[in-house]
């Protein structure tokens, strides 16, 4: 049983009722992101002009796999919380500004199945 | 000034606080802007990563169609304006965290700062791209 008070269920939780979690999770993600964005420059640099074999090979490595996951995961969180303020800054029509801010869900979302399905049939296609 | 209409009254301009087209540009307002804009194009790019992903997954022609686009002259540009984004982006990211603890909020030194933060992605980048083309 919940023994909050209504007023203490809501305090701090501002407009938007979803409170801090936004700004913090793109810190969250902006500090994932520093590691996994080096390594990921490592890996795509390393893969320059480099025969397809080599990188078929890298990719479907199970490091790469689970990097990709990770790398993936956190940067397009940060980018979807960070495209919202834009939107959510230069849109002012509430019906557009909806629409816009779900947009941005909608791509981030295809661009993660995109990714995902590269991962799964790296790793698992054979 | 006949009738006071409320609703006309709330509905009648007023004065906006100035546009940024008003001020002019200082190193911390540029960096600022840049780090939003950056931002935004990292944001479509990411796709493009994704695309490559994808191509890799795909099939070996496939592969080195979507690489042989990279690798031409405007696959190149995109590359490189992409990797400065993303430095400048990281750069501009660890200098917030930062004053995200109350450090380095000094407005002569945000200038500075501002200024270097340049200096700095744009040497990082060339930097990469010497490693990129050492490595082949």
């Amino acid at each position: 049983m919940n023994m909050r008070t209504p007023l203490g269920k809501v305090r701090g939780l501002g407009s938007a009722k979803d409170g801090t979690e936004h700004f913090w999770h793109q810190r969250l993600t902006a500090v994932a992101n520093v590691p996994l964005v080096l390594i990921g420059l490592y890996l795509v640099v390393s893969l320059t002009g480099a025969p397809y074999s080599e990188v078929y090979q890298t990719l479907s490595s199970p490091l790469a796999a689970i990097f990709l996951f990770l790398f993936s995961f956190s940067v397009l969180s940060h980018m979807r919380l960070g495209m919202q303020v834009v939107i959510e800054d230069y849109v002012h029509g509430e019906f557009t500004k909806v629409l816009l801010v779900m947009f941005n869900t909608f791509f981030v979302m295809f661009t993660g199945a995109l990714i995902l399905y590269a991962i799964f049939k790296l790793s698992f296609g054979g | 000034m006949s009738e006071a209409n409320p609703t006309k009254v709330a509905a009648k301009a007023r004065p906006l606080s100035p546009h940024l087209s008003i001020y002019k540009p200082i190193p911390t307002m540029v960096a600022s802007i840049v780090h939003r804009l950056t931002g935004v194009g990292l944001y479509f790019g990411m796709f493009l990563f994704a695309w490559w992903l994808f191509a890799a997954a795909t099939n070996q022609a496939y592969f080195e169609w979507v690489n042989s686009l990279f690798g031409s002259l405007l696959g190149r540009i995109f590359l490189l304006a992409f990797s400065w984004a993303l430095i400048h982006h990281m750069l501009g990211g660890i200098k917030h965290l930062v004053q995200d603890t109350g450090r380095a909020i000094e407005k002569n030194f945000t200038t500075t700062m501002a200024k270097w933060h340049f200096v700095a992605s744009i040497v990082l980048t060339i930097l990469l791209w010497f490693a990129a083309y050492a490595a082949r």
